[in-house]
This record gives C-alpha cells, structure tokens and sequence, in this order.
C-alpha cells in the first residue's frame, strides 16, 4: 500500500481528536469498511448506528486496535495510531507505539468483560497499578471515586458473578475511566442487559457527557439514547457512512432512503 | 502352586518398601515440579507469533508424546554420556520423567488458555496492559481452573511411571521389590505391597486434587 500520499503527523490548524482516512477493513473477500472518512472532534459525542453487518462495531474496534486495518491511516490527536513515522515515512504501528497510543483510549464491551476473578476494586485498580505504575493508595483512591461516581462504591468488594449486568457494566465504565482515556468507545453497552437495568447504565453515560470533555464514540441500538446525548449521529450501511447529521435533524428530516427505512424498521419494533 | 501369605515376612521388608516408597515421592514430586514449569514454557511458545520455533516445538512435542517413556529413560541415561552429558540414574531419571509429562501438561495447560474468553485479552488491551501482565495476571489465574482436572490426571499418571525408573537402577518402590525377590524368592508379599502402597498414594492425591479445584475456584471467585 502506498502510504506517501498521507501525512506524517495533521496541522495544527486541522487536528480533530479522530480521524479515519481512507480506512479499509476487509476479512479475506468480504469488505467490511469501505474508505471510511471520519473526523470526530475533540469533546464530540457521536453516536453509531445501522444494522447488523454494517461494520460500525469494526470502527470502534480498529479505534482501539483490537482489529488491524488493511488500508488508509487512522489518526488520534494528529498523530497516526495505526502507523508510525520512521525514517520519514509511515510504516504500520510495532507494539511499542501501539501501547503509547492506546494509552489515550478506553472502551466499554457488550459484554462488559470484567476480570471475574478480581472485585469490583480491583477491577478498577488494574490498569491503574500495572500500567500506570500508580501505587496501591493512590489507585484505590481514584478507583473508589470512580465506583461512587457509577453509583457502585458499595458494592466494591463483590466479584462480577455476584453482580448484575447492569452493575458490572457500570464497574466496567469505572474500570476504563480510571485509565483517564480522552477518548471513550462504548461498543453496544446495553445490548447485553435485561430492559429494566438498561436506565442505570445509560444515566451514567449521560453524566459522562454533561460533566467530563472526553471525546466519545458510541455504537447503539437504542435510538431515543442516542438522539438525546449526541452531537451527531452517523448512520452506516454495507461498511459506509450513509449519512450523518446532529440527531435533531437526522431524525426528525432524513435525507437518505436507506435512513428512512432504517428509521422506520427500528420504530416498528418498538 | 502355593499362596501363603507370610505376616512376618511382610512386616520385615515393609519398611524396606515405605523407605524406597519415599524415593518414589521424590522422583514423582521433582519430575512433576519440572513437568509443570517446562509444560507452562511450551505452552506459552506455542502461542508465541513467531512461526517456525512454533512449529519446531510443536513437531518436538508431538515426538515426546509419540515415543515410550521407557525408552526416552533409556535414550538420556545411556546416549548422553556419547555426547558428553553423564547423569546419575537419579538426575536423568527425572529429567526423562520431567520432560516426558512436560509434553502432556503443555497441551493441558493450551486447552485451559483458549478456554479463557477472547473478551478477557480485548479487556487487556482496551486496558492497555502488557502481554506478560495479560498471561500472568488476567489469563493464566483463569486458566489454571480449567487445567488442574487434567493436571491432576497426569500427576497420579506420573506415580504410577516411577516404576519404570528401575530400568537405569534408580532405588524407587519397583526395584527395592525386585531386590527382595530375587534375595528371598519370595515375590507374592513385596509386589502385593507394592500395589497396596501406590493404591494409598494415588486415591488420596485424586481427592485432594478435586478439593483444590473447588478451592481454588472459590478462591478466585469463579
């Protein structure tokens, strides 16, 4: 892949905190991004969603580098995560740089993906302990914020089997917001909970965005969620960026026949 | 044909028997130490990315496992010294013993980590952890569940293949019998002891086994 055409490090005068140029995702024939173009801009919330299939589960999991890309640059805060400069040109990314960029990124899983042999605590003291080299008080102190801050501080001494889904996501927000990631991915974070703790999860979200200016990128089913905390909605198709709009306008006028059925869909079901 | 069993001729080589029986826990507890830190090595090569040791140790392995403990005894006690490595029969015995059941516990130990969900390395990552701090802390401690059944199995499989150090001399439970045999031609008495000695060390060691699963569960809170 000829990678001269893409610059090294992006201008001051134009750096969103994300950027997807031209990213390809394919496994073996079947295409599953299609040169995606996406800025995301510091403090923004966007909100992803489309049907199944529609690769935006894969844009988030490229963002957090669980998933290779097979063309295009991803950028974060200017500099190229999936790449690294070398000898003045961009080569992909070793480990080495892969961890240095990570660090400015959390993600929340469907399936939450706590440690299920460590507490709530500990969950949250994790990252914190090894990876940032925080000691034990200091870690604890922070982690113990964060889990009064998901509403789950009594419940830090409990193992996730002894917690709902509900909870334990709640502990994983916690879990990846000790990390103090500027970029927050939250990957379908309520698809995987019974309807009635659903509330809990996404109050939490909503305090996120009113008090902190993280970045943040959300994949979701649930429409109303999403129309009230984006800044912008981007609706995927077949691996593409159908259409994107701030939420107002997305829902109530949108442009796009493949939205338009989509909206529809989604509004039968409820 | 007689059978007559000799309660005093019992009670005069049994502590003969428990002294060599000791030996026997030593050849078994020291292969089975040296079993357990090879096996975790080649399980963890085995999932290293580069490609062509993998494959080497694999094949390696596949030998190891195809070929008789007995002869692998024979192979390290008397070719070694052709190449220059002489080992007492102790030293070679469970060093044969070590890296026969190395062979089998690294596949026990590979089933145990892909058991472990593939959600709990993306954790990992998203957490931005180290791989050696992802091994030894997130997915070894969840795996290790999942292999001590089969560890267990190979730990009472390894009591039950110390007899077969006798072939290089190495004074285990099988030959301190086969020397009271061929002293006494009495053979009935040692060989029944024998039996009854590794029944008593095999059947506890599969309970304890079983209650350190359950513990060990607890423990982690799975």
């Amino acid at each position: 892949m000829d990678l001269s055409a893409y610059p090294l490090e992006l201008p001051e005068s134009d750096r969103p905190m994300v950027r997807f140029l031209n990213v390809t995702k394919s496994y073996g024939s079947l295409v599953v991004l299609d040169n995606l173009n996406l800025d995301i801009q510091r403090g923004e919330m966007v909100s992803v969603i489309g049907p199944s299939g529609s690769g935006k589960t894969t844009v988030l999991r490229m963002l957090m580098t669980l998933e290779t890309i097979n063309g295009g640059v991803i950028y974060v805060d200017g500099k190229p995560l999936t790449h690294m400069v070398r000898g003045g040109r961009l080569v992909p990314a070793d480990e080495a740089h892969l961890r240095r960029m990570r660090a400015s990124i959390g993600m929340c899983f469907q399936h939450f993906n706590l440690f299920p042999h460590m507490t709530a605590l500990q969950n949250c003291m994790e990252g914190p302990v090894q990876v940032l080299g925080l000691s034990k008080a200091e870690a604890r102190a922070r982690a113990e914020d964060l889990l009064a801050m998901v509403g789950m501080i009594d419940k830090k001494d409990q193992h996730p089997s002894r917690l709902s889904g509900g909870q334990q996501q709640r502990v994983a927000i916690a879990r990846a917001l000790a990390m103090r990631p500027r970029i927050m991915l939250f990957d379908e974070v309520t698809s995987a909970l019974d309807p009635e703790v659903i509330g809990e999860v996404t109050e939490v979200i909503r305090k996120l965005v009113a008090e902190h200016d993280l970045t943040m990128l959300m994949v979701t089913h649930q429409m109303g969620f999403a129309r009230d905390i984006s800044d912008r909605i981007c609706f995927f198709y077949k691996g593409k960026i159908e259409e994107q709009a701030p939420p107002e306008q997305f829902f109530a006028n949108p442009q796009r026949e493949r939205t338009q059925q989509f909206l529809r869909a989604v509004k039968d079901a409820d | 044909m007689r059978f007559d069993w000799n309660w005093d001729f019992t009670l005069e080589i049994l502590p003969r028997l428990l002294r060599a029986a000791l030996n026997t826990l030593i050849a078994a507890g020291v292969g089975y130490a040296l079993a357990m830190v090879l096996g975790l090595i080649f399980a963890l090569a085995l999932r290293s990315p580069w490609r062509l040791p993998r494959t080497l140790l694999r094949e390696g392995l596949e030998f190891i496992r195809s070929t008789p403990l007995v002869v692998q005894i024979f192979f390290i006690f008397y070719v070694g010294p052709q190449i220059g490595i002489t080992l007492s029969p102790w030293v070679a015995g469970m060093i044969a013993i070590g890296l026969h059941y190395s062979a089998y516990l690294a596949e026990v130990y590979r089933a145990g980590i892909e058991a472990v969900p593939r959600g709990q390395w993306e954790a990992c990552r998203a957490l931005n952890m180290s791989t050696r701090d992802s091994y030894f802390r997130i997915v070894l401690p969840q795996a290790l569940p999942h292999a001590i059944p089969g560890m267990g199995n190979y730990l009472v499989g390894i009591f039950k293949d110390t007899p077969m150090l006798s072939v290089i001399g190495v004074t285990e439970l099988m030959q301190a019998a086969n020397s009271i045999g061929s002293e006494t031609y009495r053979f009935l008495e040692p060989y029944t002891l024998v039996g009854v000695i590794f029944l008593a060390l095999s059947l506890p060691t599969a309970g304890l086994v079983r209650l350190g699963e359950r513990r060990l569960r607890s423990k982690l809170g799975l």
